[in-house]
């Protein structure tokens, strides 16, 4: 008898350890899969980051050139008046053309001088205009200025030009690049922080087109946004989660709800578009409308995570504050939602960085024509980050491509800070139970 | 009182008696009809609470047949019985927590102090000032130990001062046998304490509000033997001032604490009486059957 359990239990035995080996080598693949998986993912986020400030890094420098200014008194003032009105007006092109042909006296003839002054940004005439607008004293004097390069002659300095290629491939012909190597040989030509990427507008000039009224238009939209989404979406929740009956209409409302989470964005644009600005009449390309657009678009999420985070609260904290004899209002507002609280702010701000880099349905409320002016209120034409990456990304100018990248750059560090906020908030405000 | 034969509870009881059969019983008694009618003594003079012919439904389910009982003032008594025979049910129905569950059908009369809290007029609110309720599981709210006590008092507007609501908490904390362990912390969260201390928190808490009624719903199933006799000692001098209705799967703890006793299977009150007598003689062959240890 007891053998018998013996001879059993020795077989049991080698059973299971030739079973044993079997289950580790199955565990080693599936750690194995694992791992290739989490190496995969970050390759692809390596790679993008990589290639995202590689190509963009240069869109946070910009190629100047220096030049001898002489503020002749006959072209801007020729009436010795110095009225504001008459300088404003006055011929501040003609300046920079000077100077350049004083730099290069050997170029004469008509088409090479028109080359020539094509090296400098037209934004140099608006730089001059500024100076003696807002000195007038200058006039009559002579001043060494660092000037905007025009995007070929920076793309040439960043290294974007080959010089091998024939000169009929390049956009940069022999005579401009000898230009720019003469005046590279003086110091006439250097590499400066970008400020202007970071304070003017949209523009068809790449060299003077900048993120800030792209920055101005997300961060209106998102106020707007956030202002409309997170309250109505955690009432919602709090009502459907806490005081709604369940029957079939609030399951009605859930179901649908979920279905509207995964409704493509562009159709919200549509709606937006119907809705808002033919039936409403608000203006078209206003960051209002957008955040109106983006925040059907974010509510489903806000609601879905705030129930949720309403849902994680455990039910004891409810019986109890019911117990001692709490209102519904009152076990809600005293105990449920501040433990419920740091859930719903993640949620919140994970719908807004969605929010945030949403384009197509902005596409479709002419959040994507081109516009040069920062906005300055909610219903002023806007543009935004996604969409001036889009823009300019179909633009056909090389300078743009480091620009768009640029832009992407300065998007990605606005979801980083968002994200960020979310990871603060959520350990500030967590409390354990 | 008729202590001796089966109490019957006038206008509620239908005129035939009710008899079924249960399935446990059936199992380890074949062939023998056991009848469920509450046998023992289901009235006390001048109760606090009583309850006649309370039914409870959970959808389709009968949680409570045809329950009727008196609580006494300043005595403990123990409800008992196997899982899922609706002590707790029954207890729930006394503070009306019941009405938190949707599906869940209250039928029957059960009366405060001669006031039936079922009445649309009864506010829910002030009905649980009054039926303070201890839970299975100690659930402090995740603040301070001084708010957890003093939220009661202020959500109800007990108190006018500060100073007055200093000394609703010390007063409370000292009942419950809590204040010397914690002033000097009142300020540190009331998770932050022991098991057997967030339970003795969640019965100062009960207090601060000054309730006429405690319900426990197995106050001492998720502590150590040393913290249960610490509950077990302060349930026992907070009978002086307080009725107090205690759900336990421990016999040994029903006898130790409890003056009176009933006994709860399948939803039916099979038993009611005096614990000693319950626990010594009892009159129903299911009783004996759970005390004994043949089932539960």
């Amino acid at each position: 008898m007891s053998d018998a359990i013996d001879a059993r239990a020795r077989t049991s035995q080698q059973k299971v350890a030739l079973g044993l080996r079997r289950r580790y080598r199955a565990e080693r693949r599936f750690r194995a899969y694992g791992l290739t998986a989490v190496s995969v993912g970050l390759l692809f986020v390596v790679f993008l980051f990589a290639s995202i400030i590689s190509k963009g890094y240069t869109a946070f420098e910009q190629t100047f050139i220096r030049l001898d200014v002489d503020y002749a008194a006959d072209v801007l003032d020729p009436a010795g008046t110095r009225d504001p009105a008459a300088l404003a007006d006055a011929n501040y092109l003609a300046l920079v053309h000077q100077a350049l042909r004083a730099k290069f006296p050997g170029v004469t003839e008509r088409a090479e001088l028109h080359k020539l002054y094509g090296i400098v940004s037209g934004a140099a005439e608006g730089t001059l205009r500024e100076r003696v607008l807002g000195n007038p004293r200058l006039v009559g004097s002579h001043e060494t200025l660092w000037l905007l390069a025009d995007d070929h002659i920076d793309m040439l300095v960043k290294g974007n030009v080959d010089r091998n290629l024939p000169a009929s491939d390049r956009s940069v012909d022999d005579q401009e690049l000898g230009w720019i190597d003469a005046l590279s040989a003086a110091g006439g030509v250097a590499v400066r922080f970008n400020l202007k990427f970071f304070t003017s507008g949209d523009s068809r000039e790449p060299e003077q087109a900048g993120v800030r009224g792209a920055v101005m238009g997300s961060l209106l939209t998102l106020l707007v946004t956030m202002v409309l989404s997170f309250p109505i979406g955690v009432a919602a929740a709090v009502y459907l989660e806490e005081f709604a009956p369940k029957n079939r209409l609030t399951d009605v409302i859930e179901v649908n709800i979920n279905n509207l989470a995964a409704v493509p964005s562009i159709v919200f644009g549509l709606l937006g578009l119907a809705m808002f600005i033919e039936f409403f009449g608000l203006p078209r390309s206003a960051p209002l409308v957008g955040g109106l657009v983006l925040t059907l678009m974010t509510l489903p999420t806000i609601i879905i995570t705030s129930r949720a985070a309403l849902k994680a609260v455990p039910p004891s904290i409810r019986e109890a504050a019911f117990g001692m004899g709490a209102s519904p209002v009152q076990t809600v507002t005293h105990h449920v939602l501040p433990l419920a609280v740091p859930g719903m702010l993640t949620g919140a701000i994970i719908g807004m960085a969605r929010a945030l880099g949403e384009s197509a349905p902005l596409l479709m409320i002419g959040m994507v024509a081109f516009i040069a002016d920062v906005p300055k209120s909610l219903t002023d034409p806007a543009t935004v980050l996604p969409v001036q990456v889009y823009l300019w990304a179909s633009s056909p100018e090389r300078a743009f491509v480091e620009r768009t990248s640029g832009a992407i750059i300065v998007l990605l560090a606005f979801l980083l800070v968002m994200n960020g906020a979310a990871v603060y908030l959520r350990s500030r405000f967590e409390r354990r139970w | 009182m008729a202590t001796e034969m089966a109490t019957k509870v006038d206008g509620v009881r239908p005129s035939t008696p009710r008899a079924i059969v249960s399935a446990a019983a059936d199992e380890s008694l074949p062939g023998e009809r056991i009848e469920t009618r509450t046998v023992g003594q289901v009235t006390v003079a001048d109760p606090v609470m009583s309850a006649r012919g309370v039914n409870v439904h959970y959808g389709d389910k009968h949680a409570i047949k045809d329950v009727s009982i008196d609580i006494g003032r300043n005595a403990v008594i123990a409800f008992i019985g196997p899982s899922g025979c609706g002590k707790s049910t029954f207890l729930r129905c006394l503070n009306r927590m019941n009405d938190t569950i949707d599906s869940a059908r209250v039928d029957g009369e059960i009366t405060l102090d001669g006031q039936d809290i079922y009445d649309r007029r009864q506010d829910v609110v002030q009905l649980r000032a009054r039926v303070g309720m201890v839970f299975q599981k100690p659930n402090p709210f995740p603040k301070s130990i001084y708010e957890n006590i003093a939220y009661g008092p202020r959500i109800h507007g007990l108190v006018a001062h500060r100073a007055d609501l200093d000394e609703v908490v010390q007063t409370s904390l000292q009942k419950a046998g809590l204040w010397d362990e914690v002033k000097d912390r009142l300020e540190h969260p009331g998770t932050g304490l022991s098991g057997g201390q967030q339970q003795r928190l969640c019965i100062a808490r009960a207090i601060a509000v000054d309730p006429e009624v405690i319900l426990m719903d197995e106050p001492c199933s998720a502590l150590d033997p040393i913290a249960t006799a610490r509950i077990e000692d302060l349930i026992d001098e907070l009978r002086q001032n307080y009725a107090i209705v205690i759900v336990t799967h421990n016999m040994q703890q029903a006898a130790r604490v409890s003056q009176r006793t009933a006994y709860f299977h399948l939803g039916d009150l099979v038993e009611v009486g005096a614990t000693d007598q319950v626990f010594t003689n009892p009159r129903h062959k299911l009783t004996e059957d759970y005390i004994t240890g043949r089932f539960g």
